[in-house]
């Protein structure tokens, strides 16, 4: 990993700080939205991020491939595709790659050579094993190939991120022709990082993926607390530890959102002394065993995966957000503004409390349609 | 033979000032204050003056002064003083030289090698007199995992046996008998009424306290005083005492002047004779030996509390650390080289054991990297001064750190280090009923309980400084701390970048 470390923290830096500007849109019944929205209301938003990073995820978008892991892979040059590659032959099927589609853009400098491959897990994996089996070659691929970055590896799904402002990054890969029910986006301040296009948000693994504003004063005790569960945190970003927390208690542990959240943003023990008897149990609980994935310091963070988009600000609210409703549709980003540039009438918009998760969630026949998260 | 020691401190009288009152004289349990009617005229005997300025505390008038009266030999970088002094007793006594109290050597003290964060423009600062700042902390084996209910969310899993406190400070164990009942009445009252733990010692807890059992540790050490199932079952969390900073790999010698009836019954042995611990516990030869007493106590008290094991900060704490976790302690206390101590031998309390500061970050290290960090509290003991040793013991990774010495501080302690003689002027260290009564349990519960606060308050502010509004996102947080004046093992064993770095 010492080469992700080198072009991600250039001066060694105990961990990165970056501040964002961040937008999740949703249509609960599945229907597929275009790009266009999420980058006008990114780009009204420009001045939250400096142009040193910008990113998109985008649900629903490849429904010809919805049994396939899609890998969206950066490669800094040819031999960092030769072994990617060789090893993505070796433990995977193929079924399909190409490069991902993108136009020429005055305002975006050198990117990387752009590949997605659709995968599939080979026999002899048991089913129940796959996400796992994947993670851990997304890890091999970051950990061990010089100059290959993972940007995504969910079905259905995929990541397009890299170093420039986000209606830059939005017309370099051309998200205008991309239509999916779920997208989020994201621009970034980071105050010291030249700009790596691996390091942009969103990060993502499988199918979810975070985008996050603010700065973690936790972030130590959160990787160490990580580290004892087998994540390694290599980018040194407050992100990762986000993702990783996400990973564990989501997915491997299948705790419920709300439950993700409160633990991320727990509740005052003032408040929870007060609660009736099962609420201060479990909030008690989660508190004594997941101190460690306390997240203390300002952030919001959207956190995104099949049938679920969720919001989500820290305990004592010092970063914004923003949610809206029209219709099926929800909205959740940094600024009222930028929902209101795309969508001017909406039957609702409100800022949530801290630590009060806004989940957006698939309404049951739309998950079906959509295939959902297999 | 002339008595060779010179007096280590000379009492400085000035007659003018003085009344002939006589406090002095009563005060001074090492006699050395005496009235000569003749001349009408207080005098000293300064040779046997211990520096613990008690009487120049309490002269009405301010005539007294004890000053050090250091051993002005020929300089010598190698023989010092100390030197000196310790081979004139031996040669005079023949005998271990005893000490009381922590280690003083100038071993690097850490904590004043490391500096704390703050946050600055990209996080904000939060004021904690404005905002919350959450200091509770949750002691004891936390699982993995969490399970819920599908359907009704309800939460399935039963943790074991924790124990809450307000604050990451916790009261040392001391013995009753190595401290006074009054000292033990003020500690164990502070405790509760703070909303944290007091540890009886190994000398048992007197009957009358163990109302005050929901914020009680009893310890189970080598000599077994004291302990029976009502012994057990009353406290909060038991621990056991494998080792001491002050005294690794010592056990334990309460001389039978200080065994009086009431110390005595609290013991269960015969009063007027010595209370030896021995050195290991006669039933822990090996780790699974630990295991199997960590059961028994468990089971002897329906897995109702947290099982601690205390050992002494040594070269391998962390394997022994791992090992106790896995033998079921749900909290490993590690008591450091500076730790305190109501009597050692002088040459093992100088030179046995480890700085708290790497230990604490050894041990740490060791259970994440194992994955077991969760199943174990971490306490540091040994040497904690001030509120800044505090957050700096968390950062490096505890959930909560022992006070002993500094509690005796706040009680009157002047750290003369004679607690081993049972002469204790100021009341604390002794047995003697004449002496003991000079702690007025009331006040010194006051005394304590200002200390929790005070140290509260300022843990709060630099808690805030750094953006944290609880306290379980500074543990092991130690990005939060820089090292000074350290050499690259040093950063390298606490885990910490060097300042500017």
């Amino acid at each position: 990993m010492t080469s992700l470390a080198r072009l991600q923290n250039p001066y060694g830096d105990g961990k990165l700080i970056e501040s964002c500007g961040l937008f999740g849109m949703m249509d609960t019944t599945g229907r597929p939205l275009r790009g266009r929205d999420i980058i006008r209301a990114m780009a009204n938003m420009h001045d939250r991020g400096n142009g040193l990073g910008a990113g998109f995820a985008a649900y629903g978008i490849y429904p010809e491939f919805r049994q396939e892991y899609a890998f969206h892979l950066m490669f800094e040059h040819e031999e960092a595709r030769r072994q990617t590659e060789a090893f993505l032959r070796n433990n995977f099927k193929v079924v399909h790659h190409e490069g991902i589609p993108h136009r020429a853009v005055a305002e975006i400098d050198g990117p990387p050579m752009l590949r997605r491959y659709f995968l599939r897990v080979e026999k002899g994996v048991a089913r129940a094993g796959h996400d796992d089996y994947v993670v851990g070659k997304v890890m091999a691929i970051n950990a061990e190939i010089d100059g290959a970055y993972v940007f995504s590896s969910g079905k259905d799904m995929g990541v397009f991120k890299g170093v420039g402002y986000p209606e830059d990054i939005g017309r370099f890969y051309g998200l205008d022709d991309y239509e999916g029910y779920l997208w989020v986006g994201h621009s970034r301040f980071p105050t010291n990082t030249p700009g790596w296009w691996g390091g942009a948000h969103p990060f993502s693994i499988l199918d979810w993926t975070v985008v996050h504003n603010g700065e973690l004063s936790s972030y130590d005790t959160n990787r160490w607390f990580l580290e004892m569960y087998g994540y390694t945190c290599t980018m040194q970003t407050d992100t990762e530890v986000l993702a990783y927390g996400v990973d564990l208690l989501a997915r491997r542990q299948r705790l419920p959102v709300e439950t993700v959240a409160s633990v991320f943003a727990p509740p005052l023990w003032e408040t929870i002394d007060r609660m009736g008897e099962r609420e201060r149990r479990r909030h008690t609980t989660l508190r004594a065993v997941f101190g460690g994935l306390l997240m203390n310091g300002p952030f919001t963070i959207i956190v995104a995966h099949h049938d679920e988009m969720i919001g989500l600000a820290d305990r004592i609210r010092l970063r914004p957000l923003v949610a809206a409703r029209r219709g099926d549709l929800v909205y959740l980003s940094s600024e009222e503004s930028a929902i209101r540039l795309i969508s001017p009438k909406l039957d609702a918009t409100w800022s949530p409390d801290g630590g009060q998760p806004v989940v957006a969630r698939l309404k049951a026949a739309a998950a079906e349609a959509v295939g959902g998260n297999a | 033979m002339p008595h060779f020691a010179p007096a280590q401190f000379t009492v400085e009288r000035r007659d003018t000032r003085c009344i002939r009152c006589r406090v002095c004289v009563n005060q001074c349990s090492f006699e050395v204050h005496y009235y000569d009617a003749e001349s009408d005229e207080v005098r000293s005997r300064d040779e046997r003056c211990v520096g613990c300025h008690r009487c120049e505390a309490l002269c009405p008038t301010q005539a007294l002064a004890v000053r050090f009266n250091p051993m002005e030999i020929r300089p010598n970088a190698n023989w010092r003083p100390e030197h000196i002094r310790d081979l004139q007793r031996q040669a005079e006594t023949g005998g271990v030289l005893l000490t009381g109290a922590g280690n003083d050597k100038p071993f690097r003290v850490y904590w004043d090698h490391l500096l704390l964060n703050a946050s600055q423009v990209t996080n904000p600062s939060i004021d904690p007199l404005r905002e919350p700042m959450e200091l509770r902390t949750i002691l004891g084996r936390k699982p993995d995992r969490l399970d819920f209910d599908d359907l009704k969310g309800d939460l399935m899993t039963e943790l074991d046996a924790q124990v809450t406190v307000e604050t990451p400070i916790i009261f040392s164990g001391m013995s009753y008998g190595a401290i006074s009942y009054n000292a033990h009445l003020a500690l164990n009252q502070a405790a509760r009424e703070f909303g944290t733990l007091y540890n009886t010692g190994e000398g048992g807890w007197p009957v009358e306290f163990r109302r005050f059992g929901d914020h009680t540790i009893a310890q189970c050490a080598s000599g077994r005083f004291g302990i029976d199932l009502d012994y057990l079952e009353s406290a909060a969390v038991i621990e056991i005492k494998i080792g001491q900073g002050a005294k690794p790999g010592i056990g334990g010698h309460l001389p039978a002047e200080k065994v009086t009836p009431p110390v005595a019954a609290t013991r269960m042995i015969p009063a007027g004779t010595d209370a030896l611990s021995p050195a290991p516990q006669h039933d822990i030869y090996s780790i699974e030996d630990l295991a199997m007493l960590i059961n028994a106590l468990k089971e002897a008290t329906g897995y109702a509390k947290p099982v601690g094991v205390k050992i002494a900060a040594v070269h391998n704490a962390p394997a022994i650390a791992s090992g106790a976790v896995r033998a079921g302690a749900d909290i490993v206390a590690i008591d450091g080289l500076r730790g305190g101590t109501g009597a050692a031998p002088k040459v093992v309390r100088d030179n046995v054991g480890l700085p708290i500061e790497l230990a604490l970050a050894a041990v740490h290290d060791r259970l994440v990297k194992e994955g077991i960090r969760n199943r174990a509290s971490i306490l540091a003991a040994g040497g904690i001064r001030s509120s800044a040793d505090v957050v700096k013991a968390i950062a490096l990774g505890a959930d909560a750190v022992y006070i002993g010495t500094a509690a005796l501080v706040a009680m009157g302690c002047t750290l003369c280090q004679m607690c081993y003689t049972g002469k204790c002027n100021w009341g604390i260290a002794v047995t003697d009923p004449w002496l003991t009564k000079r702690v007025n349990p009331d006040i010194a519960t006051r005394h304590l309980l200002n200390l929790l606060r005070a140290w509260n308050l300022e843990i709060k502010e630099m808690l805030g400084g750094m953006g944290i509004n609880a306290l379980e996102s500074l543990r092991g947080n130690r990005l939060q701390l820089r090292g000074v004046g350290l050499e690259e093992w040093e950063l390298k064993v606490l885990g910490v970048r060097g300042a500017g770095a």
